[in-house]
């Protein structure tokens, strides 16, 4: 007999050690997420995976799946919640979708899209970011970053070489680079290290390959998040 | 009271130095008081010495607020600018001192001489305004102290040739209780539960039902006896005495005089769960007590109270090293706490697991308040039933509080729990009371119909801020300075409280200059809401208290200040095409908009 809870009145099986987030990917429930990446040790500092566990707000991904537990997820409530930690992602960088690379393939877009966010509501932050173009295979464009650290986790657990940190607190909380110059050209960083590949927005792009797939074939044009998963999943497949 | 080494020196520090990364906030805060900011050649040496990256060293500097990579002041001033202090008249006594010194507040003077800054609130609120001075403690300041402090700036005065006038921290109460009453018999406790050994004591600690002091009201029994059980190798006991809630300074005063006890509740907290390391993690803001403290302990090391072999049992080690914060409220909660023990930013971990089964270094911890450690003690020495004596079924025992603000006597006070808000307001003199924050800026408003109710888990809990406010306060100027506060102090880890609190700021400004609509009061309740529900740690959930609190309490404070049009721009159209008519070298009237486009 399999453990199991209760996620939107659907039975979903989980073994011990496993969070409410690996359950619902496992079967293949969508909970929307930015900073989680299976790969990778849970985060929880994106908090759009917020669910109700018997009327209390968790996260998702770094909450332990229990026996029997009731979880709602695509609520009215939660995806009206969802909608504003969206807009205030947005309100912090600076997202200009119809202009950025990433567009049609970057999650938090197809995210914002899959909870019906349409329309910017508060007043924007337009901080002031530079963008490091200083290596020659990848671009750094401070301005999309979410501060989700899968670039730092990646690089730090899975390269071995922590080029990314967090430096900074509060709203002044940033992405910086580990090198004598602050430079990523200055770095360890390589293009094919596993922290180029796991950048869920347009902050980590490769160069030289500007717009290769057109506009309406890209990944989250075919179909929606919550069928086609995280973009760093494809990435993967398409780099092998 | 000040320390008797020259307080610019780096003597009596904190660090071990012994090679490991976990010294890292600790190595950092004695560069800072020797040159004054982090030098990148020490950058560089601690990244070589502590095989830390650079960047990880830099996220560590620029987390904290005392830590700078740019050149500060040979005199680093920070002014406290809780509202208690701006009450007490600290924002005009900043700007003589500014205008004495010759600096703008918040950068530092082109000689290097000094630099002024503010900084949230320093635990001086009886005896405010107050500012820091290198680390240490300037009280109770006037015009006078201030011209005095500009004369020993323009001299180079070294800090230990100043008055110690200055520096004089008051401790004294005005109500004391059964705890305060009591005598401590030095080692009493400890011997107590080496006699009856860790099971009875719990049983004592579980009848007394003492609950954690810091506000969250955990019961004490079942902490330690959670910690004891964890299979491990190790534990540790760590003293949360990074009291950061704007307005609480009780512990302050429970550091300062009643040391001996708070060590004593750890030493019997390590006797219970068995450890053999401590920690005191001391605000840095509290530096002034670094050393007094450090020489009771080696006192009670003397007296065999500490260290090895206590009072005589062969197998019973245990020893306390002191910590020190530098400028973080986000270390307050006892996660981040010991992210920096560790000597990192001090970011909340994700829970579970709790630090009673993988705390500081991966191992079982008890992080307990400061008056939590000195009750314990006392209940081992008394016995629970004299604990229970005062309080009420679910809150036994008595409450210290910090009660600052309209009232003519500030000041520590003991209350039974279930004492109302009237009574304690009577007896420290308040009148005319318009409200009352409770808990700090984390904490409630509470307005006069509700001041029936009582401090109690039950009822309202609170850590033991107390600030009060007259009826000729302007309650939104301490609603705009507690969201300011927590602007500043998010630690920027989750997206609800880093961008929710600055919004929350720029929401508020609106109202505060009178652009507001009512849609944006829906808007910062919205928001607030948001805030509560999603945020990764006790921080974000409660920074939107003080304007939900507001709205829906004092919601009149807010509708004064509104426009009557149901859309507002949060900026003057107007102004903004200032820079167009400059480039077209227009100024005719078909260049601007009445009303500023409204």
């Amino acid at each position: 007999m399999t453990n199991s809870f209760e996620i939107d009145g659907i039975t979903v099986p989980f073994s011990n050690g496993q969070t409410i987030m690996d359950a619902a990917l496992t079967a293949g429930i969508y909970i929307p997420h930015l900073c989680h990446n299976p790969e990778f040790k849970p985060h929880g500092s994106c908090r759009l995976c917020t669910v109700l566990i018997n009327g209390r707000s968790v996260a998702a991904c770094t909450t332990p799946a229990g026996e029997g537990i009731v979880v709602e997820n695509e609520t009215h409530e939660l995806v009206t919640q969802r909608r504003l930690l969206l807009k205030l992602l947005f309100v912090e960088g600076n997202h200009t979708c119809p202009g950025c690379e990433k567009s049609g393939a970057c999650q938090l877009q197809a995210v914002a899209y899959h909870c019906g966010m349409l329309a910017p509501e508060f007043v924007h932050f337009y901080p002031k970011r530079s963008i490091d173009a200083s290596h020659p295979d990848t671009i750094i464009d401070f301005n999309r970053c979410i501060l989700c650290e899968l670039c730092v986790r990646a690089s730090r657990d899975s390269d071995k070489k922590a080029v990314f940190n967090i430096s900074g607190r509060g709203i002044q909380a940033h992405l910086t680079i580990d090198s004598p110059s602050g430079k990523l050209a200055d770095s360890a960083f390589n293009s094919s290290d596993k922290a180029a590949r796991v950048c869920p927005v347009g902050a980590i792009l490769p160069k030289h390959k500007g717009y290769n797939i057109p506009i309406g074939q890209r990944l989250y044009d075919q179909a929606p998040i919550s069928q086609v998963g995280d973009v760093a999943k494809h990435q993967e497949v398409a780099d092998e | 009271m000040i320390a008797d080494d020259a307080p610019q020196s780096t003597t009596h520090m904190t660090s071990t130095g012994d090679g490991s990364a976990h010294e890292l906030l600790q190595r950092l805060i004695e560069l800072q008081q020797t040159y004054h900011h982090i030098p990148w050649t020490e950058i560089e040496r601690l990244s070589r010495q502590l095989s830390l990256s650079q960047s990880h060293i830099v996220g560590v500097i620029e987390f904290y607020s005392f830590l700078h990579t740019t050149h500060q002041g040979e005199y680093e001033i920070f002014i406290s600018d809780n509202i208690t202090d701006q009450m007490q008249g600290s924002r005009l006594l900043a700007e003589l001192l500014a205008k004495g010194l010759g600096i703008e507040i918040g950068t530092t003077r082109a000689d290097k001489r000094v630099s002024l800054n503010y900084t949230s609130c320093i635990g001086m609120g009886d005896q405010g305004p107050a500012a820091l001075i290198n680390g240490y403690t300037l009280t109770a300041l006037t015009t006078e102290r201030i011209n005095q402090i500009i004369q020993r700036v323009d001299a180079s005065t070294p800090l230990d040739q100043w008055p110690r006038s200055l520096f004089e921290v008051s401790s004294k109460t005005r109500r004391k209780d059964i705890i305060l009453n009591s005598e401590y018999i030095p080692g009493a406790a400890i011997a107590a539960g080496l006699k009856n050994g860790p099971t009875s004591l719990l049983n004592q600690l579980e009848q007394s039902g003492l609950r954690g002091c810091g506000g969250a009201g955990f019961s004490t029994a079942s902490k330690w006896r959670f910690c004891a059980a964890a299979d491990a190798e190790k534990r540790f006991v760590v003293c949360n005495a990074d009291e950061g809630e704007p307005g609480t300074f009780k512990d302050r005063y429970l550091l300062q005089a009643h040391t001996d006890r708070l060590i004593e509740g750890m030493t019997l907290c390590a006797a219970v769960i068995g450890s053999s390391t401590g920690f005191i993690y001391l605000r840095g803001e509290y530096r002034y007590l670094l050393q007094p403290l450090n020489e009771i302990l080696e006192q009670r090391r003397k007296a065999g109270l500490l260290g090895q072999s206590i009072l005589g049992q062969a197998n019973f080690n245990f020893d306390i090293k002191i910590h020190l914060g530098a400028g973080a409220y986000i270390c307050g909660e006892e996660s981040a706490l010991i992210e920096s023990l560790e000597g990192k930013r001090g970011i909340p971990r994700s829970r579970p697991p709790f630090p009673v089964t993988q705390g500081y270094c991966g191992f079982p911890t008890v992080v307990n308040n400061v008056e939590t450690f000195c009750n314990a003690a006392m209940i081992a020495q008394r016995g629970p039933e004299w604990f229970r004596q005062v309080g009420t079924p679910a809150s036994p025992g008595t409450k210290l509080l910090s009660i600052s603000g309209d009232c003519e006597r500030p000041g520590i006070y003991e209350f039974p729990f279930g004492t109302s808000i009237r009574d304690i307001l009577h007896a420290c003199g308040a009148q005319q009371t318009l409200a009352v924050q409770i808990g700090g800026a984390a904490g409630r408003m509470i307005p006069a119909t509700e001041f029936n109710r009582t401090i109690a888990f039950e009822d309202i809990s609170t850590g033991g801020s107390f600030m009060i406010f007259n009826q000729n306060r302007e309650l939104l100027r301490a609603i705009e300075n507690f969201t300011h506060f927590f602007r500043h102090e998010s630690c920027g880890f989750c997206t609800p409280c880093r961008v929710g609190s600055s919004l929350l700021a720029k929401q508020l400004s609106k109202v505060m200059v009178g652009h507001a609509t009512a849609k944006d009061l829906d808007e910062m309740s919205i928001l607030g809401s948001l805030m509560q529900k999603t945020s990764h740690c006790g921080l974000g959930q409660t920074a939107a208290n003080p304007i939900l609190d507001g709205l829906g309490k004092f919601p009149s404070l807010f509708q004064s200040r509104l426009r009557a049009t149901s859309f507002e721009p949060a900026f003057d159209l107007d102004a903004s095409l200032e820079e167009a008519r400059l480039l077209t070298g227009r100024d005719d009237p078909d260049a601007h908009l009445e009303g500023g486009g409204v």
